[in-house]
């Protein structure tokens, strides 16, 4: 039999590392990352996921497992011998040369002739809108125009592969949604396998085609954004992943999303598809367009929030007591913890 | 009346070391740059104060003083290429290779040295390359011949090498620290092998470094006298022993003003030459 499936872009297998005094930063990565693909690691710092992102990239080596890229095996390989190109946190433009220059780097260093590599290059800086400050310094850029240099030279190699590490982590809002577009449209256009480190969950969600939440150095899922958010695989992705509130029933952990919570008054009986919880609000939240109630129950302990259009919410104040209502389809019991 | 008061107070902030600068540096600036236009007479000794160029004339015409300067200049800059190769291997591992604790010993025991007087550096060298000295006693060990390095430019080299080395290794290790690893990382990245990475990247990141280094390695060994009269021989003197027995032996302190003149406008067009490669761009 044949395997049709093409070969993933990216397989990880068995990846552990550990720095120092025992400081264990992976404890056994397996993953693989499709032809094509927008991939993110997501998760919160210290997780796990730049630390996967370099060993991909051959900034570090792993301590145990390997790493394809195609066929082809290349755990050991320094970064200038993989087929991959990564956009840094901080951009890591060369100070003393003009964009031009820091986009044409990679091909001066592998020998490309001067003409070839500034036809492309200046391709490349056109691609991302500088194309007109192509024989500025640096430091003459603001920091979207520099982070957009920074993928027009990740680009501009062709790559099997391109690693983004945070690369929107210093940009404002409005700039970050910009070039979460930008992105998203370039990826699309040149087909190249994108693997995107964030702890935004939201721009993950936005962005990709699949994700891989990291936590303590094990992937606790990989999914499509929609698999994480309506099926996440513990408590832990349930959190991390939107909001949420978690309630526990007869040894199970209930998983309830604020947005299928609505408040009634107390009086109010429940339809037969309809599950409810008395409670007193505990805190009233306006975030503009809705509001977020949180509700204590009659023990104390679970707590369930709400997010409600705002005109809606307007009669409710703290410490009144209501009852919260959510069909019975939208609790989803998370799956048993194994191990 | 406030905006006045206040005027005045930074006035009298500044007339103090403004002052100083003014008599001290300034003022026998102006006496070096005046006498070197007079002269001495020759029967008596005494110094004449008319105009003349004949000691610049005096200066450009003996090919022994040209002989000197270039003798001078050509080990500073001899000094200065051995002393950044000699730093770059250090500068590089201070900077990057080693923990905080040992970075600081490493550059505790560079300076080190700096503590103890520059003459007694200076004789120790003439106890490893005189002629009984270190040198030649491992040399006879090993069964090799004597080598006669004491009282040459080759002495004048190693010396002046050694001296200034620390001054060359500190302002490397400071541009060496400054460049973000990410850097490195982004020209392996694009491909550059290690070699191409120091070659395309870490070297040019490091010229204000050794700009500023080559400030001590090349001016300050330009303005020397000291090392010269001590491991030099014959034929190994510098600019400042002109000046120095002109000033103290034969009394013709025109002459040595104006061999200082031509020695201060070479070191300033050193300098201007070292702020170009951003020798003092502190950032």
């Amino acid at each position: 039999m044949t395997d049709l499936s093409p070969t993933p872009a990216v397989r990880l297998h068995g990846l552990t590392k550990s720095y120092g005094r025992g400081a264990t930063v992976l404890r056994g990565i397996d993953l693989e990352i499709a032809q094509g693909e927008f991939f993110t690691l997501l998760g919160p710092s210290g997780s796990g996921k730049t630390t996967t992102l370099r060993l991909i990239g051959g900034f570090e080596l792993p301590d145990t497992g390997q790493i394809h890229l195609g066929e082809a095996d290349v755990t050991t390989l320094p970064p200038y011998r993989r087929n991959v190109n990564t956009m840094f946190q901080d951009y890591a433009l060369f100070p003393h040369m003009t964009l031009l220059d820091n986009v044409a780097y990679g091909m001066k260093v592998r020998g490309v002739a001067r003409a070839e590599r500034m036809e492309r290059a200046r391709a490349a800086l056109d691609m991302v809108h500088l194309a007109a400050v192509a024989d500025r310094k640096p430091t003459q850029l603001s920091g979207g125009q520099r982070q957009r240099v920074a993928l027009a030279r990740a680009l501009v190699n062709k790559p099997a592969l391109i690693l983004l590490d945070e690369p929107l982590g210093a940009l404002d809002l409005k700039l970050r949604r910009e070039m979460q577009v930008e992105l998203k449209r370039i990826q699309k256009q040149t087909g190249i396998t994108f693997v995107y480190v964030t702890h935004d969950q939201e721009e993950a969600l936005s962005m990709s085609d699949r994700i891989a939440v990291f936590s303590e150095g094990v992937i606790e899922q990989v999914g499509t954004p929609a698999d994480l958010y309506e099926r996440p695989a513990s408590a832990f992705v349930a959190r991390f992943i939107g909001s949420s509130s978690i309630l526990h029933e007869n040894g199970r952990d209930i998983l309830l999303r604020p947005e299928d919570v609505r408040l009634e008054a107390p009086d109010y009986t429940p339809a037969p598809h309809e599950r409810s919880m008395a409670g007193t609000i505990a805190e009233v939240s306006y975030l503009g367009p809705v509001t977020r109630v949180t509700l204590c129950g009659p023990d104390e302990q679970d707590g369930v929030t709400a997010i409600v259009p705002s005109r809606h919410a307007r009669g409710w104040r703290e410490r009144m007591a209501v009852v919260a209502v959510w069909p019975e389809e939208a609790a989803y019991p998370l799956p048993h913890r194994q191990g | 009346m406030t905006q006045g008061r206040k005027l005045l107070g930074h006035i009298a902030l500044l007339v103090p070391p403004f002052g100083w600068l003014g008599v001290f540096y300034l003022g026998s600036l102006s006496v070096l740059l005046l006498s070197a236009f007079w002269q001495v007479d020759a029967m008596s000794g005494e110094i004449v104060r008319d105009w003349t160029l004949d000691n610049f004339r005096i200066l450009f015409s003996d090919t022994t003083y040209s002989i000197i300067a270039r003798r001078t200049t050509g080990i500073a800059l001899l000094v200065t290429v051995t002393d950044i190769i000699l730093a770059w291997p250090l500068a590089w591992v201070i900077a990057r290779k080693v923990g905080p604790r040992l970075k600081l010993t490493l550059l505790v025991l560079v300076a080190l040295p700096l503590w103890s007087s520059m003459l007694a550096r200076i004789y120790a060298w003439r106890l490893i390359l005189g002629h009984d000295g270190v040198l030649n006693w491992g040399l006879r060990l090993v069964g090799l011949p004597d080598q006669n390095v004491a009282f040459t430019n080759i002495a004048l080299w190693i010396v002046f090498s050694y001296l200034w080395l620390p001054f060359m290794l500190m302002p490397m290790v400071a541009a060496l620290e400054r460049i973000p690893a990410s850097l490195l990382d982004a020209a392996g990245d694009q491909g550059a092998t290690p070699w191409q990475v120091f070659r395309t990247v870490v070297f040019p990141l490091a010229i204000p470094g050794m700009a500023a280094g080559s400030v001590f390695t090349f001016a300050v060994t330009q303005g020397d006298y000291v090392a010269p009269m001590l491991v030099g021989g014959a034929g190994s003197e510098f600019i400042g022993n002109v000046v120095y027995s002109n000033v103290g032996v034969s009394g013709n302190v025109p002459f040595a003003a104006a061999f200082s003149l031509v020695l201060l406008g070479m070191v300033a067009a050193y300098m201007l030459l070292a702020r170009r490669f951003g020798a003092f761009d502190a950032q």
